[in-house]
């Protein structure tokens, strides 16, 4: 069993330059699933899982609702409904009411995560102009979890990546160009891995 | 006190078991049982009955419900109550008019239920399709939900102004041929749905988790319902469905939900894998009508 069994993603302004900047980078053979909420307006069909899709090596698709998590492949939360992961490792839609505005929500994701699978959660924050998914990933470090958050410097908005390094001061901040790279090493089997240690 | 927050610095795990003797609890005084519902979504309603009772933990809201046996209503609004619109997702009224309102045409009688209606926005929708399509006198809309509290405010049909504005937008997008504001009169900055309207729409209450079939329906709508249900559930009221239609009746899902994870599955024709529109034994009875 992989050390983590997910990867969770949160991204808002800015979304989609920032996830297709690291998704293709990732090996096919990575060992976990990714969940990812970019806030989109209602009403409309996504094409978010159809345009990552292009040059990612691992399998993207919109989220059903009951999918068991698989490793290895990208799963995009559908517009207008909150996506939450259960603990039995499988994704779970909801119509609840948005949350601080947003649906689907970054923090409802993060901390049905942190809930559910506990230790076995990454949350990662990028670039967005408010701060949704600063509680959650606070939740996911609390769980026992890793944090990252792009470089807020680089990011096309700013607010979030500030807002979540704010709420959860033991997450590592990351650049985008690295993020793929990073991933990678701290998914690995502990054998192998040397070069990131998880802060006590 | 920031409840949220005392949720947070609790351990996940403690919360979890406290959770599993709420859910026993609701059971054991109300005999409504939520143990087979979606466990993430039903923490989140959880944690906000928590805060509006003024309950730090689970182990609390337990405790004022053994103890202080509060009325059950407002809990129950809390975990079930959905928010909806006239016509939501308008493609898929669109798609019922036009793969399931012919066949309807075909039954002497039709029997349509909403079920999980909560303030029957859906019902509505379907009884001003059913009168545009002519099918008006020989149909009854039933519409069902857990909370007696939803239905009876959907039996009064009021609807804010900036509710209405949203719906008509709606209504055209779902092919509606007339005007919205011919079925609602308008006063005290809202709209009331028609009452002739209102009247062809059987308002009652039923579980999906523990009541059975009542009548044999042509069409059943069930949407953003079975989301809220675990896998078994899902089945189950599937299951329910499958029985109370008629031979190659109809039914619809919401846009997530599909019949993929349940064992009915292979009993059931898609129509429109968008719309998630349904036929039982569609391909089965094929050339045999």
């Amino acid at each position: 069993m992989a050390e983590y069994e997910v990867v969770v993603v949160g991204a808002s302004a800015g979304a989609l330059d920032a996830l297709q900047r690291w998704l293709p980078l990732l090996p096919a053979t990575f060992p976990s699933a990714i969940v990812i909420v970019v806030h989109l307006l209602p009403g409309h069909a996504s094409m978010l899982a159809e345009l990552l899709q292009k040059n990612c090596p691992l399998q993207v698709k919109e989220a059903d609702d009951k999918e068991p998590l698989l490793a290895g492949t990208v799963y995009c939360a559908a517009p207008n409904y909150h996506l939450l992961i259960e603990s039995d490792g499988h994704l779970n839609y909801s119509v609840d009411d948005p949350v601080r505005g947003s649906r689907p929500s970054i923090d409802v994701l993060f901390s049905s995560a942190a809930d559910a699978l506990r230790e076995k959660v990454i949350g990662v924050v990028l670039t967005g102009a408010n701060d949704d998914g600063a509680k959650g990933l606070q939740k996911i470090v609390r769980e026992g979890g890793r944090a990252f958050v792009q470089y807020p410097a680089e990011a096309h908005a700013s607010a979030m990546p500030l807002a979540a390094l704010g709420a959860c001061p033991e997450a590592t901040v990351v650049p985008l160009a690295q993020l793929a790279e990073v991933l990678e090493q701290v998914t690995q089997p502990a054998k192998n891995k040397h070069q990131i240690e998880k802060p006590v | 006190m920031d409840f949220e927050n005392s949720f947070e610095e609790q351990r996940a795990q403690d919360s979890e078991f406290e959770l599993d003797l709420l859910i026993q609890t609701i059971f054991h005084r109300y005999q409504y049982d939520f143990s087979g519902y979606s466990r993430a979504s039903l923490k989140r309603r959880l944690i906000r009955a928590c805060e509006i009772r003024g309950c730090a933990s689970f182990s609390q809201l337990q405790h004022t419900i053994l103890h202080d046996t509060p009325p059950f209503d407002s809990l129950l609004d809390i975990i079930t109550v959905r928010v909806s619109d006239l016509f939501r997702d308008p493609h898929y009224f669109k798609a019922f008019r036009e793969l399931v309102v012919p066949q309807l045409r075909t039954y002497p009688s039709i029997n349509l239920w909403v079920a999980g209606c909560a303030t029957g926005e859906e019902a509505i929708s379907l009884a001003i399709i059913l009168r545009e399509e002519g099918l008006e006198s020989r149909s009854t809309v039933y519409a069902t939900d857990i909370n007696a509290n939803v239905l009876k405010q959907a039996k009064r049909g009021v609807y804010t102004f900036e509710q209405i504005k949203n719906f008509s937008e709606n209504y055209l997008a779902a092919g509606g041929t007339h005007s919205l504001s011919d079925y609602y009169t308008t006063g005290y900055n809202a709209a009331k749905m028609n009452r002739d309207l209102l009247d062809r729409i059987v308002f009652s209450e039923h579980n999906l988790v523990s009541d059975g079939s009542f009548a044999e329906m042509q069409f059943i709508s069930c949407r953003n319902v079975l989301i809220y249900f675990g896998v078994e559930l899902q089945a189950r009221a599937i299951a329910l469905f499958e029985e109370s239609l008629c031979r190659r009746g109809f039914l619809g899902l919401g846009s997530k939900e599909s019949l993929q994870r349940v064992p009915q599955n292979q009993r059931f024709v898609c129509l429109d894998q968008t719309q998630k529109l349904y036929q039982k034994g569609g391909v089965v009875d094929h050339g045999r009508v």
